[in-house]
């Protein structure tokens, strides 16, 4: 645990990458997504008898659609549908498509841009306030 | 033959927590199982942006109401990892001691459910009698029972004093025996291997490739334990795998058996080496970078990735829970399988849906 190797590749190489991963014989651990403002940020973290490894992508715009891995990893199939769920990310060839309600969130994709994309549902029969850091 | 949908759960006698799959059936045999979730979705990482960083140890620990304390222990973890903070050995081995305790308690509750799944009410009950007795323990060595409050950024809240631990090491003789009667009967009882043997396999090469782990991942023959990676006190106290080859429900019952002494002998081994001195060292400033920690909880590896930037307020937190990794192993087995193994199935993975929905 500290600081992580984490390698920077182009979006476009993921699947190609990811591939090479599988072929060593690598698990698949995990799939984390960061809001970075309009980008999205995602880590595929990778075990190796022990040893964690990780390759990062960053999605340029919400016009970018991620690359599925779930051909070569299909565990990926349940990352994927949370990513799309929660940070508005639509994915390419995902072999299984929940299509927006893997999980029921009241607010719509919390963690997509919040400026344009999150929508305020008032609790029932209270005042219609926006969300303030306050409140 | 015709096929037929079965709505099982959300709801559903072996479901302690709300799942849903529609199974596509013919006659009795399931030719698919289409998952559904998102019932009890908290958003608690998004809590993480307004909640401050040590406010937020609380959040952790309350992931899930079994594995709480290995929650809050990687959560403090990750962030001192970020802080460059040293907990003090005693601390170190105080978490190894609870998070041990956890896992006899985890494993336990799975007996027992799994028991009363299959029917057999009064193994049901044995179990869960001597999962109360580690309850009492960590009640009186922290003063809750799910949700222990000791796990501090920096240490722990709580000491375990000479007299405490002697009496625990005491109730451990007493529980070890339990554990020998109740074990025998999952292991050796001719209705539960009926149930359980050649059940929901998953080969080695099947477990990898769909990204198991813990004890799903060890009953198909991989040697796996995150504890191997000696945080905590695992450093000193080295743990070997529990594995098992065949893969099937009852492989997977025999490992949760096995750790079940493998875990009573760590916790052995920790008040055998327990280091004097204190429980926790001051903390200040503002965690800033990035850590992908990971421990073992009962149910497998926990991944906890943490952003942060300098603020009292984590960037990001993110949360991959074991059940998370083993749900696609689930799936895999249950086609082909009889209707009637389906709770057995389910129960199987051990899962724990608030942890996976967060």
């Amino acid at each position: 645990m500290g600081a992580e190797l984490i390698e920077v590749i182009p979006w476009e190489t993921l699947r190609e990458r990811v591939a090479a991963r599988r072929g060593q014989g690598c698990r698949l651990v995990q799939i984390s997504a960061t809001r970075l403002g309009s980008q999205v940020e995602l880590t595929y973290s990778f075990d190796l008898s022990g040893w964690l490894d990780h390759l990062r992508v960053v999605l340029p715009g919400p016009e970018t659609r991620l690359p599925s891995i779930t051909g070569i990893y299909g565990c990926a199939v349940l990352y994927e549908n949370e990513i799309k769920d929660l940070f508005g990310v639509e994915v390419d060839g995902l072999a299984l498509d929940f299509h927006g309600n893997f999980y029921r969130t009241r607010v719509p994709r919390p963690f997509g841009n919040v400026a344009t994309e999150c929508v305020f549902v008032p609790p029932r029969g209270g005042a219609a306030v926006p969300p303030t850091p306050e409140n | 033959m015709a096929t037929t949908v079965i709505p099982f759960g959300p709801q559903h006698p072996v479901l302690p927590e709300p799942v849903h799959l529609d199974l596509v059936v013919e006659d009795e045999r399931v030719l698919e199982a289409r998952p559904s979730i998102g019932f009890v979705h908290r958003g608690l990482e998004k809590l993480a942006e307004t909640k401050d960083f040590v406010e937020f140890t609380y959040v952790a620990e309350r992931i899930c109401g079994i594995c709480s304390f290995i929650h809050a222990q990687t959560y403090c973890q990750a962030i001192e990892s970020l802080l460059h903070v040293a907990v003090p050995p005693r601390a170190a081995y105080l978490r190894t001691i609870w998070g041990e305790l956890s896992r006899i308690h985890s494993h336990l509750l799975w007996l027992g459910l799994m028991a009363d799944a299959m029917g057999f009410e009064s193994l049901f009950m044995h179990s869960w009698r001597v999962r109360e007795k580690v309850l009492d323990l960590i009640e009186a060595t922290t003063g809750g029972r799910v949700i222990f409050g000791s796990c501090k950024i920096g240490g722990v809240r709580r000491d375990i004093d000479a007299e405490a631990g002697a009496s625990i090491l005491r109730e451990l003789e007493g529980m070890e025996a339990d554990l020998h009667r109740i074990t025998k009967v999952f292991l050796d009882d001719s209705s539960v291997k009926s149930r359980l043997c050649g059940v929901g396999v998953l080969t080695t090469a099947q477990a990898r490739d769909l990204g198991c782990v813990g004890p799903t991942l060890r009953a198909s023959g991989v040697a796996q334990d995150t504890r191997q990676e000696g945080y905590a006190a695992f450093g000193d106290i080295r743990v070997e795998p529990v594995t098992r080859t065949a893969g099937d429900s009852y492989a997977r019952c025999a490992v949760r058996c096995e750790e079940l002494f493998q875990s009573v002998d760590i916790i052995r081994r920790a008040f055998a080496r327990l280091p004097g001195g204190p429980v926790e060292v001051k903390v200040t400033g503002n965690p800033s970078g990035e850590v992908i920690a990971r421990t073992e909880q009962p149910r497998g590896e926990v991944i906890y990735h943490l952003k942060a930037t300098g603020t009292k307020f984590l960037q990001r937190f993110r949360v991959r829970t074991p059940t998370f990794a083993n749900l696609p192993a689930l799936l895999s087995v249950l086609p082909g399988c009889e209707l009637a193994d389906v709770p057995v199935l389910i129960l199987t993975i051990d899962p724990c849906i608030s942890c996976t929905e967060r």
